[in-house]
């Protein structure tokens, strides 16, 4: 019997999971995206595996999947990530009067922490401001923003899963009935415009998921794109994760990678998507809030600065108190247009549950029952991932 | 307050079967701007057929490497400052040694699988030495590597250019970072396509962005390769 034949749009942190998932559980699966592996809001991640601990007062569900999702992300893809850990750090009365409420949402949330005293975090991270007052140890992690994608692609492609780079969705192949039968394509390396059927189609585009789902009909996806910068400095100024305990905020965070490190992020709202400029205001906001943390930043070159535009999940509220929970929409229920499924918001720590949820909903609506591996099974090499063998290169 | 100078990029194109061609750009920059912002601008606002390879715009993935005005450069944090004046020309095109996928984008599985044949560790002690060679192993915390597999040192070497079948200045190195010289990584690096192929023209080093400085690992491995056939020979374990 012929294999069943998946989509998936859009190759960042949710499609290559979605991809590996689907690949996995016995489907054909073909990845189309318009430019090369994470290029969107994917790539442009700071690359903090969350703990949860930044969600735990406000916004619980998130802070749940975060802490599960980074244990298990240490398990299945060590190659990719640094385990090192996180401080939440108190720096005055406004940060302490946050304590008890960071307790108590950790301690809801099964996350687990450790109150250190200002020696003892100095003795850690001797580069922090030492006028801490308080600070606690947290789950956090790093990982490389590309790396973490090419691993499951390779996972994927071991699975038969064909990724199509530099393909741009034109549009939907529909039926009569309006429903999804399959997409058109311009292939950039060739400017040929190509075809493929599938029986179901994966709209994993993310901040692009609603212009993606517009193509199928008049669909209004709830997602509220929210960029951020985040600007890297040249020098390794800490080991592990530095987070102001406080409520999230502008430059709250400090992720150190390889030899620097990145402060992040800013919160705003964005028209278009394609290209969102880096304000050189908010690099300034970036450095005094760092700075505020590791006052070494002040004496630090910097690296580079860049924006990405969060996928975030709209209920009516604003910027940070948006939900970072995800959503996976059949548009058969929401739209009446059968072939097409949604997947969008989430963190990247929470992709594999993402992927997990939608790939249950998939194999749902084409009466498979397979159930999902990909908590278990360690991820292969990410240099073992590979492009569509039909690719012609020049 | 921020400049804005006027610039001319020369982006190499090839789709296809087609002949390859240069198309020119005019734009208005911030000379503190990235070379990669000015082609993601290209991209967005201009051709929406331009072929470009890029992911986490500040370093740590080395996907945007490219050629500027001739030099090998990771273009998320080359500034505009750095390669050209106002009213000057930015010229870019896709890394040598690389099979062109389109434009400015190459193929970097042979590379990767390279990296993976010769065991170069993605993940490190925080201690690990870049200059030396040397682990530090009282220190149980891990970090990524320096190497981050962008290419241009690969691009800038005179010898790959002679042939794809040297392995190259990056693979070299990630040999001798892994320290692992077991007899399948020996086959590939003490080989006449290995290490000894080296002509120690050092252009790996000046081009590598994250001072991994592949030509002194290059030196290094031959070191260990001659000290183990010297203990051989004595039969030495």
């Amino acid at each position: 019997m012929d294999k069943p034949q998946a989509i998936v749009i859009g190759a960042g942190f949710t499609g290559v999971a979605v991809a590996y998932d689907l690949a996995q559980r016995g489907l054909k699966v073909n990845v189309l995206e318009r430019g090369p592996l994470v290029n969107g809001t994917s790539g442009r991640t700071h690359g903090l595996l969350h703990s949860g601990a930044r969600y735990a007062v406000d916004d619980q569900e998130s802070a749940i999947e975060c802490i599960d999702e980074n244990l298990i992300l240490r398990k299945i893809i060590p190659q990719v990530i640094e385990p090192n850990g996180g401080l939440f750090v108190a720096l005055n009365e406004s940060d302490m009067a946050y304590r008890e409420a960071f307790i108590q949402g950790c301690e809801d949330c099964h996350i687990s922490i450790e109150e250190l005293t200002p020696r003892q975090t100095l003795a850690l991270e001797p580069n922090l401001n030492p006028k801490l007052i308080t600070a606690f140890k947290v789950p956090d992690g790093t990982f490389d923003p590309l790396r973490l994608a090419m691993g499951f692609a390779a996972s994927a492609n071991a699975y038969g899963a064909e990724f199509h780079l530099f393909c741009e969705l034109q549009d939907f192949i529909l039926d009569g009935m309006g429903n999804v039968k399959g997409v058109q394509y311009l292939d950039r390396s060739s400017n040929q415009i190509k075809e493929i059927h599938a029986d179901i189609v994966i709209n994993a585009a993310g901040v692009w998921a609603g212009e993606v789902a517009g193509l199928a009909g008049n669909i209004d996806l709830p997602i509220k794109p929210t960029p951020g910068v985040m600007v890297a400095y040249d020098q390794r100024l800490c080991q592990r994760v530095i987070n102001r305990l406080n409520e999230p905020g502008d430059g709250d965070i400090i992720v150190p990678q390889r030899q620097m490190i990145t402060v992040g992020t800013t919160s705003f709202e964005a028209d278009n998507l394609d290209y969102i400029p880096v304000f050189d205001d908010q690099v300034q906001l970036m450095f005094e809030r760092g700075c505020e943390l590791i006052p070494a930043i002040r004496y630090t070159k910097e690296r580079g600065a860049f924006m990405a535009s969060r996928p975030l999940l709209d209920s009516g509220t604003k910027g940070r108190s948006l939900t970072r929970t995800f959503k996976c929409i059949d548009h058969k229920e929401s739209d009446n247009v059968d072939g097409l499924v949604t997947i969008t918001g989430g963190k990247a720590t929470t992709m594999r549950l993402m992927a997990e949820k939608t790939a249950d909903l998939v194999c749902q609506k084409l009466g498979m029952h397979v159930s999902c591996q990909t908590a278990e099974i360690p991820i292969l090499s990410y240099r073992k991932f590979h492009l569509a063998q039909n690719r012609e290169v020049a | 307050m921020t400049q804005t100078w006027h610039v001319t990029y020369e982006i190499f194109r090839k789709k296809g079967d087609q002949p390859s061609h240069f198309d020119r750009f005019e734009m208005e920059v911030d000379p503190d701007e990235y070379v990669l912002d000015g082609i993601e601008r290209i991209w967005a606002f201009h051709d929406r057929s331009l072929v470009f390879s890029h992911a986490c715009h500040h370093s740590t993935c080395g996907a945007c490497g490219m050629l500027v005005n001739g030099v090998e450069k990771l273009t998320c944090i080359t500034s505009i400052r750095s390669v050209t004046k106002d009213g000057g020309v930015i010229r870019v095109q896709p890394m040598r040694n690389f099979p062109v996928i389109s434009d400015l984008s190459v193929d970097m599985t042979d590379f990767y699988q390279r990296m993976e044949s010769v065991g170069h560790q993605p993940v490190v002690t925080i201690g690990y030495e870049d200059s030396k060679g040397k682990f530090n192993t009282e220190d149980d915390l891990l970090r990524l590597s320096d190497c981050i597999e962008c290419g241009l040192c690969i691009s800038a070497c005179p010898i790959a250019m002679t042939t794809p079948a040297y392995l190259g200045p990056a693979v070299l190195a990630g040999a001798q970072q892994s320290g692992d010289l077991n007899p399948c990584v020996l086959e590939l690096v003490d080989s006449e396509n290995g290490a000894w192929r080296c002509h120690s023209a050092y252009e790996c080093t000046e081009v590598c962005p994250s001072n991994v400085d592949p030509a002194w690992r290059i030196m290094d491995l031959r070191k260990k390769l001659v000290s183990r056939r010297i203990k051989k020979f004595f039969g030495i374990k």
